[in-house]
Parts: structure tokens; C-alpha cells; sequence
């Protein structure tokens, strides 16, 4: 065996170990709290005193219903916006529109979107001023629960948007892998209308491939802390947002009691997870019968209606969202009714230059260092599959995905104790390689479907015109994988971007990035130099995106065929 | 600050990780007791770096704090690096992982800004280093003989393990444009919520200025507020409390979102004022306002008060975590924190306004002369203006309410 062969055989090996030690140090770091162990806080003894706390937490049982409802509803729905718009529209005008503007999208970080979204939607927000005094009436803003609504619509709404995006993406990567094209001609020569054929003929093929990711952003809503602070109710939050607060509080012994809450917090999510697959099961189940019954045009206005309108919907609060916060950074003094800041100012962004760069920084040298592991274990894994000619294992396919199913909260405080433990320096490489955790999946998840479906003969071309397999790799296949591993770069750029407890635990806080800066002023009461950190987190990956759509085009120019 | 160009920031920031690389691994340094002498800890703070765990949230502070490290590092040769919480207890949670790990002394935190309950807390669980705060030689401008809130912290005495910092009076503020009168007591603050239903709130307990405000409503409320002094054992905390539950179940229905939401913060509090959403609002910054009308969040119609009947008050503090890296460079910088000159600043209504702990009568008249400020801002609380200081209940007392709270609005939704 070569070098070569050798060293990418070890990939998959190297990657799972990379990813199963920090997740399952991390979850044994809080199941020895849960159970009454932390010498440093006086536990000293195995108990199940912390699970009886737990118990009786009062609120205990809305907390884990809101998790389970949000995490559920807003799967369920962007999943639903997803199917609804590619079905009625795959291949339109307004298809390549979304298309282009799909990107830009996934670059908004979480926090910065349910930001927006909260100033959009808030008594005092955009959209209350944009109808104040004139047509409301209201001269003091109204006193409506919105957002931190107690059934957590204006959590579910908030996760929409982003899911949205991401299932978008991940089915696109899919669709050519399916065949949707030629499923589609099929079903509309048999006299299908669009939104029939392609829920009919292609859907069946399209849904195990993006299950991964289906499930990934189950996993994500149901255990997010970000979203659910700034848009969840407060009274009580969802059991998330309490884990975190009760890590926080300044009663140290609660600290027990939170671990538990954590390893609960597993126990949800596995079960959204389980209910999700159940409803999956009875849905191919009961649809069996719908699939063969030759209906062939059977709410198709309505489901074009809904597809356009939901899918414009959500562009749009994204986009006002982002709007809004754009405002904001060039406000002075912006009273209620104005909608419209006025004066402006940019002395915002002025005062933000001054402190920007080092977080700028940092920012860029994590994420590009995160980044760079993961695409390179990525691709080593990916052509090690090639070298054996099989996919992964499931189950190694599984750990992959380990990061995005094992909710942060759950096990990054158990990280820090084995980083301590170990005597890592809290730094720079901690970080990048906590940031490298996140984004190795969504790596992962660009990259495989392009990656497996290069057609092996230009391999065998190669091989037959004498190149070892070393060179193939380095000089057919890298060049011709050129754009998508731009794009999976650019997304997993996109993660590292918005992480922000990996880098505040790792980093031991003593590094600054665009992201704790934002999270931290925004616990502050500035919304302007709030939107300007939350603005710049978004301009970064931006960036990331447009270099992913130019720069292989670029660098790749004396390959293509002189016209 | 020394005007370096952000191009060098970004290449240094660039270099460091590199640089971090290459020395992970060495060996911890070998840790020697501090000298007593405080030339010789000043000696030995050379050339270290601090970093100094505190809130980020405001901007006003951050800019005060970077302006210390500059100075710190022109006089002392000591760098500051201020690592931006959104929450102390991120800082907490790292003591006890490195504590538990027996990393006790290579510690990732050397100065921590730290509210009295987290203080406690960390008291009792050996997570501090000290005593220290009689070694910095600046102490003695605080006179902590005759001012002995600069030495107790929640009723606790802080026995020397944490530095006064700054001084801190529940004040609260209103919009003159929509409160002509505001309630200048608990009472009276419930007949003003029922006339201007949504317009008054508190931040979500545990929040510290949340638990505040019960405090202080349970201080006007009880009939013999001595009992507060004392921890709650042996007295029969249900009836005690009886009238704060009464007040509060009247209260919520008027509250901002009848009470069925919380703002998570005081900072969120003030952005609900600058947003209209509220017309009154509290704070522990008696300067905030003012200073929060100057940054134009809030409106310029602002105006400040003290209850009748006084309000809480306190002193905030700065400690050392008990396995700090750089103890010496720590000292130096509390030190430094309690100069004339950095107090003087931090007072300065245009920098933070955060009030002074020192003494004036221990300081020159060159010294005083830099705490006269000829501002007049309508925001802001004449000094002479400030009420009666009431002292803060024992801790059990916060942590029975709490505990009642948690009870009784936790589960409101």
C-alpha cells in the first residue's frame, strides 16, 4: 500500500476519535454531577437527590412539553415549507431566485436572526411602528406577548427561518442523487401536476437522503439556547434555557441539580428524535395507498399557493429581520412611533472599529483553522470510501453526526472539566479544535452526496493512463470537487462564525470573537452596537459564500477547454 | 490607550494562536509565596498578563475598562486582558472545573468583577485567594473603618478576599413626558401600575436586580424590617413574607405582559424604556440614566428618584480566584482599581459614572478636585438628592424569596 492509500485509510479512524472522546468525556464530565458527584462543590457521595430536585422544579413539566412542541412544530414545518416550494416550483424562475439567495440566508447565525426577529415582531418593533400612530393608533407601544409568546410560536417562527434554509440546501445537494429530474419527466408525462409528481414520484426517493439532516434539525430545536433566550418564554423557558440557567446560578449546589436537567435534556431530544421516526414509519405507512391512488392534480393550486406564500414569508421576516437590524446600527436616539431612525449616525460603527479587529481576528483565524481540519478529515474520509468502494458503516455514519444530535449543553461543561483535568491551556487550540467538533458534520453533510456521485470512470481514465491513485486524487478529483468543497467550506466557515459557548468554555473566554462579543452586548442593553456585532457576524460567512462561488472558477480557469 | 494600528491588533492576533501552539505543554511554573513587601509584588507583577473575568455587556464600562489596561501597562508593565462575560458565572463554573481537575495553581482567571451572592458562594466553597484586600496600599483612601460597607458584601463581612470596586443605590428612573408623578413608594407604586397598566416591570428573578426589587418591596412591607438583619432560622419566614406575596399577586396583573414575561436583565429593562414599552424602571447605577440618555437609549426626557422611604444600596468588588496564575499582577491592578485616578474617571459622568468608594477627606485637595464635576445632566440624581441608604437583608432572606418566587410566578405561562 502507498503512502498515500495508508494515510487516508486512517482518516475515518482518526475522525471518529476526534469526535466520540469529546462527546463522551464531556457527557461523563456531567453524569458524575447528576448523581451527586463534584468533590469541588462538596459532593462526595452517590445520590439521587438531584433527580428528586429535578422533580420538583416547579414548571418542570411546561419545560419539557415547549421543548418537545417547538422543537417538533418548527421541524415539521420548515420541512413541510421545503417540499411544498421544491414541489411546486423545482426548476422555475423563482427557484434559481431562492436559489442565489440561499446562501447569503444560511450565513445568518442563529442569535443574529432571533434578534432581528425579535425587533421585528416586539410591541415596539418594526412592524408595529411601520402601522403607528396612522393606522393602529397607538402612540405608546401596545402590550401584546409577542414575542415570548407561552406557547413558543415566536420560538417555533424564529427556527423556521433558519431550518429552512439548511433543509433547502440539503435537498438540493440531494435531488440530482435521487434522479428527481428524470422521476419528475416520468410522472408528468403519466399526466401528473407538478406538485403531484414530485410528492408522488420523487419525494419517496429525496426523503431518506436528507433524514440525517432532518433529524439534525430536530436535535438543534428541541436543545437550543440562543434562539430560545431571546424569542421563548421566560416563565418557564424551555428546559434548555434552564439547564443554562441554572449552570449560571449563583447557588453553586443548584449545579447538581442542572447536570441532571442536562442529561434530560438528552433524554427529549432522543425522544422528539423517537417520535419523529415513529410519525415517520406511520406516514409511509398510511400513505401507501395515497401514492398508488392516480390522483393526479389533487390540491395542486393550494399546495403552489402555500409553497410560494410560506417560502416568500420566510424570506421576507428574514430578510426585514435583517433590515431591522441594519436600522438599528445606524440609529441615534429612535423613539417609539418613528420607523425610520432619524438622525443617523455612524458613530455606531465608529466606535465599533475601534475594538472590532482583534475579534475580527480571531473569528477568522478559528474558523479557517476549524475549517481546514474538517474539510481535510472530511475529504479523507470520503475518499477512503472510495478507496474500499463502500459507504461508511450507518453506525459510523451516526458519530458523524454525534456533535449535532448530542445537544452543546449537554456536554460541553463536562469538555471543560476534561480539558481541565488533561491541563489543556485554555486558548486558541482548544477552541479551534471545539469549533472543528461543530463543523465537521455540517462538512460532512455539504460534501458526501457530490463527493459519492463523481462518477468513478474518470478515476478509472486516470488509472488506465498510468496515474497512481495519489495523483488522480490530487489532480482529477480535487479539481473537479473544486466548487462543492468550496461551498461545504464556506458552510462549515458559516458554523465556526456563529459558535459561541465551544468558544467561550475552550477558549477559557480570554478570546474575543465576533460572536461572544455580540452574545455579551447583547445581555447588555444596546440593541445599535448589538446589531453592529450581529451584522458583522453575518458579513464574514457572506464573504466565505462569495469566495466559495468564485474562487474555484478562478483558480481553476487555465483548466477549462480554450473555447 | 497607546494608539496601536488595528492592523498590528490583527497580525498579533493572528501570530498568537501560532505562538500558543508552539508553548502548550510546558511545564506549569513552579509557584512562589508572594512577597510581603509591595514594591516587590509590584516587581513581580512585571510582564505578567491578567485577565480579568467582567460583564460585557456595557460599552461604557468595557471603554473604562480598556482605558485601565492601557494605563496599567504604561505604568506597571502589566498586561490587562479584559475577557468579556455575559454572565459571572461562566467564570464560577472554570474555577470549579480547574479545582476539580487540581489545577490549583495555573488557573485560567486572575481578577474576577463578582456580585455579592456569587461571592458567597464562592467563599464558602474555598474558590478564593486571600485575604489580600489590606495588602493593596490604595485601601486606606476607602477608610474601611468608618465605612464598613467596603468590607461586608451582602451583610457578609468579605474578611479581605475581595477589593470595594464601586459603589452601587437602587435608583429609579422615569419618562417626564408620560409619569407626572411617580410612586415614591411600594404602595404607591401599586395604585401608579393600576392607572398605567403594562408599564412597569422587574427583571426576572434570580436576576440580581430582580431579587432587588423584592428585597426592597419586602423592606416596606414587613412591619419590623430589624428581623431582616438576622438569618431567617427562628423566625417564620411564610407570615413574614405574607404581605410581599399579597403585594406581588395585586402587582402582576398590571405588570408589563401581566406578569406572564420577564425581561431577563436590568439592561433589558432599560432597552424595554428606550423602546416606550415601559414608562418606569430601577437600576443600581444611580448615574445609568443619565449616561444612558447621553448614549441616546433612553429618552431624553429621562428623569432620576429615591424612594421615600430609601433604598437598597451597596458596594461591588473585585476578587481573586484561588488559583490565579498572576496573583502579583491582580494586586497591582485592584490597586490601581482604587486609585484616586482611576476612580476619579470612573465617576466621571462622561466615562461610566459608576460612584466612588473612596473617602474624601482621605484624599489632597489636587486629588478631590478631580471628583468635582460641574455636570448638570437632567437625567441624572443630584447628589444630594440620594436618599437613605438601607442596609441589604441576610442572605438567607434572598434566598427564601427566591425560593418563594420560583414557587409561586415560576410556572405563570
Amino acid at each position: 500500500m502507498t503512502l498515500f492509500e495508508t494515510t487516508v485509510r486512517l482518516v475515518p479512524r482518526l475522525t471518529l476519535l476526534l469526535l466520540i472522546v469529546p462527546v463522551a468525556a464531556g457527557l461523563a464530565g456531567v453524569v458524575a454531577p447528576a448523581f451527586g458527584w463534584l468533590p469541588a462543590l462538596g459532593g462526595e457521595r452517590w445520590t439521587l437527590a438531584p433527580w428528586r430536585a429535578l422533580a420538583q422544579a416547579p414548571g418542570l413539566p411546561d419545560m419539557l412539553r415547549l421543548s418537545l412542541v417547538t422543537g417538533l412544530a418548527s421541524s415539521l414545518a420548515a420541512l413541510a415549507i421545503v417540499v411544498l416550494f421544491l414541489g411546486a416550483f423545482l426548476d422555475s424562475r423563482l427557484f434559481h431566485l431562492v436559489r442565489r439567495l440561499l446562501s447569503p440566508l444560511l450565513a445568518v447565525p442563529h442569535a443574529a436572526a432571533a434578534i432581528g426577529l425579535a425587533f421585528l415582531l416586539a410591541p415596539s418593533g418594526l412592524a408595529s411602528r411601520l402601522i403607528s400612530p396612522w393606522a393602529s393608533g397607538w402612540t405608546q407601544p401596545p402590550d401584546y406577548l409577542f414575542p415570548g409568546d407561552p406557547a413558543g410560536l415566536a420560538l417555533i417562527a424564529g427556527l423556521v427561518l433558519k431550518e429552512v434554509p439548511f433543509l433547502l440546501l440539503m435537498s438540493l445537494a440531494a435531488l440530482p442523487q435521487c434522479q428527481a429530474a428524470e422521476r419528475l419527466q416520468v410522472a408528468r408525462a403519466l399526466g401528473y401536476g407538478r406538485l403531484n409528481a414530485f410528492t408522488k414520484a420523487v419525494l419517496p426517493g429525496l426523503y431518506p437522503l436528507i433524514r440525517l439532516p432532518v433529524y439534525a434539525v430536530i436535535a438543534f430545536a428541541t436543545s437550543t439556547v440562543e434562539v430560545a433566550m431571546i424569542l421563548g418564554p421566560s416563565t418557564p423557558p424551555t428546559l434548555a434555557v434552564t439547564v443554562v440557567r441554572w449552570l449560571g446560578d449563583p447557588d453553586l449546589a443548584l449545579r447538581f441539580q442542572a447536570s441532571a436537567a442536562a442529561l434530560l435534556q438528552l433524554g427529549v431530544t432522543a425522544l422528539a428524535l423517537l417520535m419523529w421516526w415513529l410519525t415517520e414509519r406511520l406516514v409511509a405507512w398510511l400513505a401507501a395507498g395515497w401514492l398508488e391512488n392516480g390522483q393526479r392534480r389533487r390540491g395542486e393550486r393550494l399546495g403552489r399557493g402555500f409553497g410560494a406564500g410560506l417560502t416568500g414569508l420566510a424570506i421576507l421576516l428574514l430578510g426585514a429581520s435583517l433590515a431591522g437590524l441594519a436600522l438599528w446600527s445606524l440609529a441615534a436616539w429612535w423613539p417609539f412611533p418613528a420607523a425610520w431612525p432619524s438622525p443617523m449616525t455612524l458613530d455606531t460603527w465608529r466606535a465599533a472599529a475601534d475594538t472590532a479587529p482583534r475579534p475580527l481576528a480571531h473569528t477568522a483565524s478559528l474558523g479557517l483553522a476549524a475549517t481546514l481540519l474538517a474539510v481535510a478529515l472530511t475529504i479523507g474520509c470520503l475518499e477512503a470510501e472510495t478507496l474500499r468502494r463502500r459507504a461508511l458503516r450507518p453506525g459510523t455514519q451516526l458519530i458523524l453526526y454525534l456533535p449535532l444530535l448530542v445537544p452543546p449543553v449537554a456536554f460541553l461543561y463536562g469538555l471543560v472539566q476534561l480539558q481541565a483535568q488533561l491541563g489543556l491551556t485554555p486558548g486558541w487550540p482548544a477552541a479551534a479544535l471545539g469549533h472543528s467538533l461543530f463543523v465537521l458534520p455540517y462538512v460532512f453533510l455539504s460534501l458526501a452526496e457530490s463527493y459519492r456521485r463523481l462518477d468513478p470512470r474518470w478515476g478509472q481514465v486516470a488509472a488506465a493512463l498510468g496515474a497512481s491513485r495519489a495523483r488522480t486524487f490530487w489532480r482529477v478529483r480535487l479539481p473537479m470537487l473544486a466548487s462543492p468543497i468550496a461551498v461545504a467550506a464556506a458552510v462549515g466557515f458559516a458554523v465556526s462564525v456563529g459558535q459561541y459557548l465551544p468558544t467561550l468554555l475552550l477558549g477559557g473566554g480570554r478570546l474575543a470573537t465576533l460572536t461572544t462579543e455580540a452574545v455579551s452586548l447583547a445581555s447588555g442593553g444596546d440593541r445599535r452596537l448589538t446589531a453592529v456585532y450581529a451584522l458583522g457576524q453575518l458579513a464574514l460567512p457572506a464573504l466565505g459564500f462569495a469566495l466559495a462561488g468564485g474562487l474555484p472558477r478562478l483558480l481553476l480557469r487555465h483548466r477549462r477547454p480554450s473555447p | 490607550m497607546p494608539s496601536r494600528s488595528p492592523l498590528r491588533h490583527a497580525a498579533h492576533a493572528l501570530l498568537a494562536p501560532l505562538l500558543a501552539l508552539t508553548t502548550l505543554g510546558t511545564a506549569m511554573a513552579e509557584e512562589a509565596p508572594l512577597p510581603e513587601d509591595w514594591a516587590d509584588i509590584e516587581a513581580l507583577a512585571r510582564g505578567q498578563t491578567v485577565y480579568w473575568n467582567a460583564w460585557g455587556g456595557d460599552a461604557a464600562t468595557n471603554r473604562y475598562i480598556d482605558w485601565a489596561a492601557g494605563r496599567l501597562a504604561e505604568q506597571f508593565g502589566v498586561e490587562v486582558v479584559h475577557v468579556k462575560l455575559d454572565d459571572t458565572a461562566a467564570a464560577v463554573s472554570r474555577v470549579i472545573a480547574e479545582k476539580s481537575a487540581g489545577n490549583v495553581d495555573d488557573g485560567a482567571i486572575d481578577l474576577v468583577w463578582i456580585n455579592g451572592e456569587n461571592f458567597a458562594a464562592m467563599k464558602r466553597h474555598d474558590l478564593l485567594f486571600g485575604p489580600f484586600a489590606s495588602r493593596l496600599p490604595n485601601l486606606a483612601l476607602t477608610a474601611p473603618d468608618e465605612h464598613p460597607e467596603v468590607r461586608t458584601d451582602f451583610t457578609l463581612p468579605t474578611d479581605g478576599f475581595e477589593a470595594p470596586w464601586g459603589k452601587a443605590q437602587l435608583t429609579f428612573y422615569y419618562d417626564a413626558d408620560r409619569v407626572e408623578a411617580p410612586p415614591g413608594g411600594m404602595i404607591e407604586l401599586l395604585d401608579w401600575a393600576q392607572t398605567h397598566p403594562g408599564r412597569f416591570t422587574y427583571p426576572l428573578v434570580p436576576d440580581f436586580l430582580g431579587s432587588t426589587f423584592l428585597k426592597q418591596a419586602l423592606i416596606e412591607l414587613v412591619e419590623d424590617p430589624s428581623v431582616l438583619a438576622e438569618p431567617t432560622d427562628g423566625h417564620d419566614v411564610e407570615a413574614l413574607t405574607a404581605p410581599l406575596w399579597e403585594f406581588l399577586d395585586a402587582l402582576h396583573p398590571y405588570l408589563w405582559r401581566r406578569g406572564r414575561d420577564f425581561p431577563a436583565s436590568g439592561p433589558q429593562l432599560k432597552r424595554l424604556m428606550g423602546d416606550g414599552e415601559l414608562s418606569l424602571a430601577f437600576t443600581f447605577n444611580p448615574s445609568e440614566p443619565a449616561a444612558a440618555v447621553a448614549a441616546r437609549q433612553l429618552p431624553p426626557s429621562t428623569r432620576s428618584y429615591v424612594l421615600d422611604g430609601g433604598t437598597l444600596g451597596n458596594v461591588h468588588f473585585v476578587a481573586i480566584p484561588f488559583n490565579a496564575a498572576h496573583k502579583a499582577g491582580a494586586l497591582v491592578l485592584a490597586n490601581f482599581l482604587l486609585s484616586p485616578e482611576a476612580q476619579a474617571r470612573k465617576q466621571d459622568i462622561d466615562i461610566w459614572g459608576d460612584p466612588t468608594v473612596l473617602d474624601m477627606t482621605k484624599l489632597t485637595s489636587e486629588q478631590r478636585a478631580a471628583f468635582d464635576s460641574e455636570d448638570d445632566h437632567p437625567a441624572r440624581l443630584p447628589p444630594d438628592a440620594m436618599g437613605k441608604l438601607l442596609p441589604e437583608p441576610h442572605p438567607s432572606w434572598m434566598e427564601a424569596l427566591e425560593a418563594g418566587w420560583r414557587e409561586r410566578y415560576a410556572d405563570d405561562g
